[in-house]
Formats: structure tokens, C-alpha cells, sequence
């Protein structure tokens, strides 16, 4: 069937079939590969994307259910004004590694950022903690959305 | 915590050169990679642990419009690839002939237009199975009426599949004979596995023109993995190029060949097209590589007021179907004679039993160094028992213990030689920064409460653990893997503009080799390391080596980035000298430039050296110009990092559930290059820790059932599992390290589960608990305080 999913800001209209997960849509027809595919169960989060503005898990929505809807994906976060301050705080911090979970971390903290400006470590462990990392043990994650909202202009960095 | 304000030129807190692609989504990951007429392949498992295959009817599958091919054992064995060597001299199906021999056995390959019609066309194959009776129990493989699993090896009637031992057994027993204490458990250390989020994945791609295979794979060792597919498929290694790109995490998940590998490779030679082949989640849990299910019987000797004297470890090894695991060909059991840990002990002596089971092969893998996990789970298990029976504090037992930094090199008594140490200052500073004489004060007041009648509502644990590794595999002659020996290569050019390019031959799944290699040339040269291109994983473009895991890559590889620096700087010195019109032995060398000894103004920068050396500047006889260098390192010994770790958690007694309330760790790993890496090391092995001290474990049900197939069922420790991580650390460098590294990425996986269970069970100590298995889950700790913990690698069964 055929879908217009906004992604990014930029409309993209296609074939496709009921079942193809959005994750795959993204990935496999739309060539956005920063999205991840980890688990299938919705556990470890490396798929996360925005869909009109919420987190989800893309590797359990369909993509005809991102039909006329809004996706962001980590490749939207950079903008022409520069690097978003999740970005930066991740380089800043050390808040990756293998950089697989990177892209679905970074949505969740720019969505919790957007919400809660000034998150505690409590917070924004909760709000990651539907998300696996299996390298950095969380803690520099956690520094890394800190450092974000204690930088919140967009600021030019040498990542 | 430290920032980093600009960048070193050498060693220090850097940036990751790497982390500007994958902030923005633009790593490029296996199944990121898509070329042109590119298919999808898909693999059927099987579904039973123990079946004769009857038959397989693959027509229906290949009716299927958008199937290219259907590859099955049968079509492998004309092919002669239905068998493949393992990493232990060992055979393993490629796809099953004969028989399935364990749950999620690769049965058929499917190469089909798109990754859904490959799944697809799965549903249309038809296996008839003659279901056997499976050997899921360890303990049982050697019964005499248990089924025999590998019938295809000609005369074999049992499972067994090596007996190994290490040290001295009968200065061992002699010493356990005349001991005031001896102290016996049986521990268990479950099968787990590293489950990187990136499953493991290839894209083949083999051009029928010129007979070159290209292979994209998720490999941990693309040298050795290039030799192996050049000795399996017989096709010559120059046409073989193995590119490990970016990747997800190994964990030693992604050191060996799997079945999709090889598949990919067949479908794409049948069909003429490239084929990609990428795992579910599922299918990584299931079928490749666990780590450790080693079942211990470990003792130790002691005297009455907690002199260490001896420790005697009975192993028997579940390998699973076939022996898959990854170590060096002389130690089937892997390091895992380093169990005498960090104490001076008059007698160890080991023995492992390897025996085969329904189950996916593998088992070395999670960040295990060669089962220096196991070893080191396993003695501070048991001098923590040993601390019960005494009814000694167990840091004071490790102290009094622990060997002293006069005593170093060590000879242990199972054969290694300690590099450098010094073990107490590390244990001192760890109880310093939890502030050890305070929780314990808090801890018995809890206690006395108890004692006086009050129902606690939290037990307070205190867990010490004290680990030594033996990393950086290793020393030609002793060590190698299908004969390859386990040297790695390096190759450094310098441009006439003095910027660099450094070939080497490991591979990063996330540790930074980028980074950290350009910084171990700027600490040589004095390029700065943002002028240093690393390239790695390439096997077209990099020298020969082994690979990263075992925490190889420093030891090893950086060794070799550091000595291949050195010749071009030997090979600069030269040039100098001519500019300068000096004899080369009157120049001095300060980071960055040659200089004439005793006129400081009269130098060459690096830089300046480079352009020299492409110039028309007159060399002396003999010196070919150019700064450009290889060298491959064999190191002479393993290095030895140590650590002291304290975990205090807290122990809900009506439901079991833990909390890690504060995780202390002091790591010595000798000279740190980029010491924000290192940490970041640590952090993520000590969420290991927690993971399968707490969490994780591959059981199976009677039938070999696997249990743990999916992330709802093996469960990862998450941000709400860890807590803030305290880290110190104390720097001993390798005295035969050529900067004096160690090795870091596994210290933290290997030391932190004994320290997660060692607080656990002391917070149980109230209830008379000894030891329980991990992991410890409030199923698990609900029924140690009740005095019947289970065995956490079969099915619960309400005994």
C-alpha cells in the first residue's frame, strides 16, 4: 500500500507492505541507516525513533502506521545551526563506544530534554532505562544528557 | 568528573576521533552496507536439541517467486563444505546432514529478493525430525547411557571431549593432607552470553570476473578469519578480502566463523549476486558463542588464622555440540590456570574435564580473557567462604594474602609469571574510597538489630573481590591459534607533510583503536594524533594478526604501533643527521624533533624530517629514503593487570531483590593512553558484572529447551540495575611493555561478578547462607534464605 511518512522534515512516499516494520522502512527504502535494529521485542531500544514526537521503538510499529504522521530520526538532530547539545554531550562525555544504541539514546534524551530541561540523574536514568548499552555501563550516558542540559545552545564543537 | 581541554599530543583524555560519524547516524555497520543487486538470506533452525533429520523437501521454498536459492547440507556436502574446522581442531555443521544437535541448529539457507520473502520462503521448507533424547545436563554427558552426540566422529562413544590439567597435583594434595582447614564448594558459573546489540551478520559479495570474494562480516578477526574461509573454501587468500567495518559490540561474540558466514558466502557464489546475511536477536542468543558454563568444584587449604596455603579445582566444561571455543590451540581450558589469583600460595593444582551437550557451541566469549573469568570468580568465591568458615573479615583474609609488590616477577604455581603488582596499595585505596570500617560499622548495627529481635528491612552487603588477568595472547611459541601464531603487525607511513597513516592489524567493536593507536604514534613521534589516520579492519589494507579479543589489542597491536613509530623515528634520526651534517649519534631526541646534542636551536621537527625524506637531500649509502615502517610484535610474556573492586548492596528479605547501592573499582592497568577510554572500559564491564552476578543465564529445559532466547527472557542490566560507578586506579607498568600498557577491556567483566555475589551472599550471611549461584535473581536469593538455593542453569523444578 501506499504511505507519505514525513521524515526529518522532508515527505517520502512509497510502496509498501502492510507488514514492513519502520524500522526496516527507514533503513532499508529510505537509506536512514542511524536507526538501529537490535532485538525485535521492543527491549533494547536501538531503533528509537520520534513519531510525531514521542519515542517509539521502530522495530515494533509498522510502517503504514507512520502513514501522514511525523518521524524524526537521528539523522534530524544536526541542523543547520549545528550539532544538537546531545550530540556534543556525547562526544563531550565519552557517552559511547560501539556507537550501536548511540542514535536511539540520543532521540530518548532529546525528547526528555524538550520535557524536562534540568533532569536529575534519577530522571534521566528512568528515561533511559528501556534502552541497552553494553558498553558504556550507563554512567557516561547519564553525564552525557547532563552535560546537554547544562549546554543547551546549540554550540560549534570539533566532533 | 576530568574534562578534556584540548587535545594531547601523545597519551591523555582525547576526544574519540570516531564518535563525529556515529552522533550523527552515519557509522557503517554491517547491515548498513548495500550494494547493487544485493539478496537476503535466511536460516532455518532447528527446532529440536537432539534429532535425526529423516528429510528435507525444499521445492515448495524454491517455488517461492522471490527465492533465488535453497541451500542445504546436502547441497554444502557436494561441495565439501557441509563440515567446517573449528577455533579448537574441532568439526561443526555448516547446515545439518545427519542429525540436529542442538536447538537452533542451522538446518537450510534460504537466498531470497528481500529479507521478509527469505523468512518467508523458511515456512515453506519441510524437515522431518526423529526426535533423540538430549543431553542438556553437564553432569550427566559422561553417564554411560548417555546418547552420544557426535556419532559423525568415527569411533566415538561418549562425549567426552579432552581432560587438561595445570600445576602440581601431588605437592597440591600433600599440602591439603597435613591442612588445619580446608574448605570445599561446588560453584557454578552459568552459561551467558555477550549479546552485543548488533547481531552477527555478513555481506558476501563474490565477482565470478576476477574470482575475488569480498567479504563485510561482523568479525572480531578478519586476518584469521580470511585465512580460515582460504583453508575451508579453497579459494586462494589473495582473493579473499575480509573488511570488518564499524561494529557493535563483540564481547568475543564476534571472534568465530558461524554457519551464516560460510552461507552468505555459498549464496553468493550460486546465485551471482551479493548476499547479505543478518541474524534476529534470537538467532544470536541461540546459536553463537556463549560464554563460560563451567561447573567448579573448587578447595582451598588454609591455616586456622587465614594463611592461604593451597587451592585444588576439579572443572568440567560444557562445550556444547561442538568444540567451538576460541583459544590458543595449547590451553583447551583457556587461561583458566590463572585461578591461583592474586595470592601467595605453596600449591595449586587443576584439572578440566571438557565434555559435549545438546547445546550451541562456543564458550569462550563475553570478555572473558581465555576464562580468566571463571578462574577469578572462582577463587574469590572461595576465599570468601573460607572468610565464613573462619569467620574472618574478607578484606583482612585478602590482605593478609595477597602477594607482595617485592615478590614480583611472580612465578605462580601453575606456571604464569607476574609481570609487575602491587596488590595491596590497590585493595587499600578500594577500601579508602567506600570507606570500608564505616559500612561495616553500619552493617553491624543492622546485624545487632536483627539479633535483638528486630525483622531487618534491608540487609547491607559488603563484597570484596581481588582479581590478577593474564591478557595480551600471546608469546609466539606458547600461543597460537589453528598454528597461526598470535603476533600482530603494523605498518606506519608518514607523508611528506608529516602527516600519517598507521595500518594495523585489530579491529574495534567500540574501543576506540582510532583514537587511542594515534595517540600511541603522537606519544612516540610527536604528531600530533589528529594528523594520524588508523585504518583497521580491512584485510586488503592492513598487515596480518589475530585480532581483538582477550584484550589483545594493546598488549599486542599497541605494542607493535609503538615499536613500528620507533623505526620511523630510528629512520628520521638518519635523515637528521644528513640535513644537519652531524653523525646520527650526536643527536638527541625530544617529543616531536632530533636535535644536536648540546645546541638545542639545531634541529628537525618530524615534519620537516618527513619532507627531508622525500626530498632530494643527500642520504648516506645504504638509507632508501622515505620514513615508512612495518614490524610485527611478538610479545614475550602475557601482562597482568590486577584490581581491587567493593560492591555494598542492598538485600530486600521479603522478595530477594537486590540493589547495588555503590560499586567502588581500582583498576591497575599499567600506563593508561587515553584514560577517558579506559574508564569507559571499566564502566561497561562493570555493568557485566552486575548482569550476571544478577540477571543473566542461558538455562534450558529437560528436552534443551533454551530458556534465555530472546531480550524478555535474557535479561541485560539496564540504567535502573547500575549504579553510579567510583573508580580509582593505581599505575604499575609492564616492565616488558614497550609503553609499559597492560590490557583493560575484560579487567572489569572478569572482576566484578565475585564482588556483586561476594556482597550478596555476605548480606545473607545472617541467615546461616554460604553460597548460592548466580545469577542472583529474588528468585534466587528469596530461596538461599530459606536454605534451598537452585541450580540456575537447568528449568526450575519445584524440588
Amino acid at each position: 500500500m501506499q504511505i507519505t511518512v514525513t521524515v526529518n522534515g522532508q515527505a517520502y512516499t512509497r510502496d509498501v507492505d502492510g507488514r514492513l516494520l519502520l524500522v526496516h522502512f527507514l533503513r532499508d527504502e529510505l537509506g536512514l541507516t542511524g536507526t538501529h535494529w537490535g532485538c525485535d521485542t521492543s527491549n533494547c531500544g536501538v531503533c528509537v525513533v520520534w513519531l510525531d514526537g514521542t519515542p517509539v521503538k521502530s522495530c515494533t510499529v509498522l510502517a503504514v502506521m507512520a502513514d501522514g504522521r511525523q518521524v524524526r530520526t537521528v539523522e534530524g538532530l544536526e541542523t543547520a545551526a549545528g550539532l544538537d547539545p546531545v550530540q556534543q554531550g556525547f562526544v563531550q562525555c565519552h557517552g559511547l563506544q560501539c556507537g550501536f544504541c548511540t542514535p536511539g539514546m540520543m532521540m530518548t534524551a532529546r525528547w526528555l530534554l524538550d520535557h524536562n530541561p534540568d533532569p536529575s540523574e534519577a530522571e534521566i536514568r528512568e528515561a533511559i532505562s528501556g534502552q541497552i548499552c553494553r558498553c558504556t555501563g550507563y554512567e557516561n550516558i547519564v553525564r552525557a544528557v547532563r552535560w546537554a542540559a547544562e549546554h543547551p545552545a546549540t554550540e560549534e564543537v570539533s566532533a | 568528573m576530568t574534562t578534556v581541554e584540548s587535545a594531547p599530543v601523545g597519551f591523555g583524555r582525547m576526544h574519540r576521533k570516531e564518535d563525529a560519524r556515529f552522533i550523527r547516524g552515519r557509522g557503517t555497520y554491517v547491515d548498513d552496507v548495500k550494494l547493487p543487486g544485493m539478496l537476503h538470506g535466511a536460516i532455518l533452525h532447528s527446532p529440536y536439541a537432539h534429532a535425526k533429520i529423516v528429510s528435507i523437501d525444499t521445492s515448495a521454498a524454491e517455488a517461492h517467486p522471490k527465492v533465488k536459492a535453497v541451500i542445504t547440507g546436502q547441497t554444502l556436502a557436494g561441495l565439501n563444505l557441509a563440515w567446517m574446522p573449528t577455533l579448537s581442531y574441532d568439526t561443526q555443521a555448516v547446515l545439518a546432514t545427519d542429525k540436529v544437535r542442538f536447538q537452533g541448529q542451522e538446518v537450510a539457507f534460504v537466498v531470497a529478493e528481500d529479507r521478509y520473502a527469505a523468512r518467508d520462503a523458511l515456512e515453506l521448507i519441510e524437515v522431518e525430525y526423529e526426535p533423540l533424547p538430549a543431553v542438556v545436563d553437564a553432569r550427566r554427558a559422561l553417564d554411560p547411557d548417555a546418547p552420544v552426540i557426535r556419532d559423525d566422529k568415527e569411533g566415538k562413544t561418549d562425549n567426552h571431549i579432552f581432560d587438561w590439567e595445570a600445576g602440581d597435583a601431588a605437592r597440591t594434595d600433600a599440602v591439603f593432607a597435613e591442612a588445619e582447614v580446608v574448605v570445599a564448594q561446588d560453584i557454578l558459573y552459568p552459561r551467558v552470553h555477550p549479546a552485543p546489540l548488533e547481531t552477527c551478520g555478513a555481506v558476501a559479495d563474490f565477482d565470478k570476473v576476477t574470482g575475488k570474494l569480498t567479504v563485510w562480516t561482523t568479525s572480531q578477526a578478519p586476518h584469521a578469519h580470511r585465512t580460515v574461509y582460504a583453508l575451508v573454501a579453497g579459494l586462494p587468500e589473495h582473493k579473499i578480502r575480509v573488511i570488518s567495518p564499524d561494529i557493535g559490540g563483540g564481547f568475543g561474540n564476534k571472534v568465530g566463523i558461524y554457519p551464516g558466514y560460510v552461507c552468505a558466502i555459498v549464496g553468493s557464489i550460486v546465485t551471482g549476486r551479493p548476499v547479505k546475511w543478518m541474524e534476529d536477536r534470537s538467532e544470536n542468543l541461540m546459536t553463537t558463542s556463549f560464554a563460560r558454563d563451567y561447573h567448579m568444584r573448587g578447595e582451598i587449604a588454609a591455616t586456622r588464622d587465614g594463611k592461604i596455603r593451597a587451592v585444588r579445582v576439579k572443572v568440567l566444561a560444557d562445550h556444547g555440540a561442538f568444540n567451538g571455543t576460541a583459544q590458543p590451540t595449547n590451553f583447551p581450558a583457556g587461561f583458566f590456570h590463572v585461578f591461583t589469583g592474586s595470592y601467595d600460595l605453596e600449591a595449586a593444582h587443576c584439572s578440566v574435564t571438557g565434555v559435549y551437550t545438546n547445546k550451541a557451541p562456543g564458550g569462550v566469549a563475553y570478555a572473558c580473557s581465555f576464562r580468566v573469568t571463571e578462574a577469578a570468580y572462582l577463587i574469590e568465591r572461595m576465599v570468601d567462604i573460607l572468610a565464613y568458615e573462619l569467620d574472618m573479615d574478607p578484606a583482612e583474609l585478602r590482605m593478609r594474602n595477597l602477594l607482595r609488590p617485592e615478590q614480583f616477577p611472580y612465578h605462580c604455581p601453575t606456571g604464569w609469571e607476574y609481570d609487575s603488582g602491587d596488590y595491596p596499595r590497590a585493595l587499600r585505596l578500594a577500601m579508602d574510597l567506600v570507606g570500608y570500617e564505616q559500612v561495616r560499622r553500619e552493617q553491624a548495627a543492622q546485624r545487632a538489630a536483627m539479633a535483638g529481635g528486630q525483622p531487618p528491612s534491608t540487609l547491607t552487603g559488603i563484597g570484596v573481590s581481588f582479581f590478577t588477568e593474564a591478557v595480551g595472547a600471546g608469546p609466539r611459541k606458547h600461543m597460537d591459534i589453528l598454528g597461526l601464531g598470535m603476533a600482530d603487525g603494523a605498518e606506519l607511513r608518514v607523508h611528506p607533510t608529516g602527516k600519517a597513516v598507521l595500518r594495523i592489524s585489530v579491529q574495534s567493536q567500540g574501543q576506540g583503536h582510532e583514537t587511542t593507536f594515534a595517540q600511541i604514534v603522537a606519544e612516540e613521534l610527536g604528531i600530533p594524533p589528529d594528523d594520524i589516520e588508523v585504518v583497521h579492519g580491512d584485510t586488503d589494507q592492513t598487515p596480518f594478526g589475530l585480532g581483538t579479543y582477550g584484550s589483545r589489542s594493546t598488549p599486542v597491536s599497541g605494542a607493535a604501533a609503538a615499536m613500528v613509530a620507533r623505526k620511523v623515528r630510528e629512520r628520521a634520526r638518519i635523515v637528521a643527521a644528513a640535513a644537519l651534517e652531524v653523525d646520527p649519534a650526536d643527536l638527541e631526541w625530544e617529543k616531536g624533533r632530533w636535535f644536536v646534542r648540546g645546541d638545542r636551536e639545531s634541529g628537525k621537527s618530524i615534519q620537516e624530517l618527513a619532507m627531508a625524506a622525500h626530498s632530494t637531500v643527500e642520504l648516506p649509502e645504504g638509507v632508501e629514503g622515505h620514513l615508512d615502517a612495518t614490524c610485527v610484535y611478538n610479545p614475550p610474556n602475557l601482562t597482568f593487570p590486577f584490581g581491587a573492586y567493593i560492591c555494598v548492596v542492598d538485600v530486600d528479605p521479603g522478595t530477594g531483590q537486590v540493589k547495588v547501592r555503590r560499586f567502588v573499582a581500582v583498576d591497575d592497568c599499567g600506563v593508561r593512553i587515553n584514560p577517558m577510554i579506559v574508564e569507559g572500559q571499566i564502566h561497561g564491564g562493570l555493568a557485566d558484572g552486575v548482569g550476571m552476578a544478577l540477571m543473566e543465564v542461558m538455562a534450558f529445559d529437560a528436552d534443551g529447551n533454551h530458556l534465555g532466547a530472546s531480550f524478555m527472557d535474557y535479561l541485560l542490566p539496564t540504567s535502573m540495575e547500575c549504579p553510579s560507578w567510583e573508580l580509582g586506579e593505581t599505575v604499575t607498568p609492564s616492565p616488558h611493555h614497550p609503553i609499559g600498557a597492560k590490557g583493560v577491556g575484560e579487567s572489569a567483566t572478569v572482576g566484578s561478578p565475585a564482588a556483586v555475589v561476594n556482597a550478596v551472599l555476605d548480606a545473607l550471611k545472617p541467615y546461616g547462607v554460604r553460597h548460592a549461584d548466580m545469577p542472583l535473581t529474588p528468585a534466587q536469593v528469596w530461596r538461599a534464605i530459606q536454605g534451598r538455593p537452585f541450580r540456575t542453569d537447568l528449568a526450575i523444578s519445584d524440588d
